[in-house]
């Protein structure tokens, strides 16, 4: 009888430990972009950017319509993080723009395989 | 949507400042307006098959050990060397031609030729390679898997392979290991009316860049006058880069 109410204890120690641990994750910090706002509400942007930028991508590519709304050198222009040197961070720092969701969601971005991340140095 | 609506409006207006800035300029030389007004379109429009891009070479005019437009393509596109110089990427390169019985040699810059009935596209197993209603031949890198068949069908080897990983690209001209990829006759610098970075380089003005569908341009005007070839017309590719004095 002891021994089942130590096993008890147990488990709702140890189920305690997991909220905890949930409750302390950190959530990202998200850097603030320029300007006053994004070409899309925050809410949307969230769920649907990568909608945007594929669509957009097929416009420019295939049709050559290079508009500036959803395109991602926008993005990266507007979103860019600047680094301790005072230079923009590339994908690589867990500070840029993309990565700070991207790695707390674990989800991989495949764009910087060829597109930039940093903007252009002018 | 209403906002997307006024983002037209914005794209417009801005065409219709430049096309009013180009036709106070026609005022002054009539040539350069009927050019420009053919190149302008504004950036929110698709591109269309009433134009085709293309190119006139003149191989008289080319000099020989200059290499002005390779190193302008480079420069503009950010192919840096990556110090391995059999596996760099190469959009336009230079070739120098004899012949063996009169010791002529003519001097010539190759690039991608922008066939009308292009061989890479017809191989491509995913649609990567294709070309636009304009003529430009293109990879898009999105969906190309690297399988370099268009490597193989391509009569005139314009095409390289990216064989390191690529960082710092130009945002314009984007670059990956793993892709292939070729001359894109600029066309981030086409898209606004501009030539590519080779022909603005070319000192010795030997290659002309235009509009072949158009009869008033400076290009369709010098083909109708000067004797040009393609180069392997065997093929009846219907290229979109000719050349003078080969």
């Amino acid at each position: 009888m002891a021994g089942a109410h130590f096993i008890l204890r147990a488990l709702l120690l140890a189920a305690a430990t997991v909220a905890a641990a949930q409750a302390a994750a950190p959530l990202p910090d998200i850097p603030k972009g320029r300007g006053e706002k994004c070409v899309e509400d925050t809410a949307l942007m969230r769920t649907n950017h990568m909608e945007f930028i594929l669509h957009q991508r097929d416009e420019t590519m295939h049709k050559g319509i290079r508009t500036s709304k959803h395109s991602l050198k926008e993005c990266i222009d507007c979103h860019a993080v600047k680094g301790d040197d005072g230079l923009p961070v590339s994908v690589e720092s867990p500070r840029h723009f993309c990565s700070v969701c991207h790695r707390y969601a674990a989800v991989s971005v495949d764009c910087f395989q060829c597109h930039n991340s940093k903007p252009e140095s002018k | 949507m209403e906002q997307n609506d006024n983002n037209i409006d914005q794209y417009r207006r801005r065409f219709l400042e430049r096309s009013t800035a180009v036709l106070a300029g026609g005022v002054l030389a009539p040539g350069v307006f009927l050019h420009a007004i053919a190149q302008a379109r504004p950036v929110d429009e698709a591109v269309s098959g009433k134009v085709r891009w293309g190119m006139l070479i003149d191989s008289n005019k080319c000099k020989t050990g200059c290499d002005k437009c390779v190193k302008a393509c480079e420069t503009e596109n950010g192919l840096n060397r990556t110090g391995n110089p059999l596996t760099d990427a190469q959009w336009i390169r230079k070739v120098s031609l004899k012949d063996k019985q009169t010791g002529r040699t003519a001097s010539l810059p190759l690039l991608c030729q922008h066939c009308a009935e292009p061989p890479c596209v017809d191989v491509c197993p995913t649609g990567a390679s294709f070309k636009r209603a304009d003529g430009i031949v293109l990879v898009d890198k999105h969906i190309c898997i690297g399988c370099r068949y268009c490597m193989m069908a391509c009569p005139y080897k314009a095409r390289s392979f990216v064989h390191e990983d690529v960082t710092d690209q130009k945002s314009y001209a984007p670059r990956g290991k793993g892709t292939v990829e070729s001359c894109t006759f600029c066309v981030h610098r086409v898209d606004k009316g501009e030539s590519p970075a080779c022909v603005s380089a070319c000192e010795e003005k030997a290659m002309v860049f235009g509009d072949m569908n158009d009869p008033q341009s400076e290009l369709s005007q010098l083909l109708r006058e000067v004797q040009s070839t393609e180069i392997r017309g065997d093929l009846a590719l219907n290229l979109g880069v000719r050349y003078q004095g080969i």
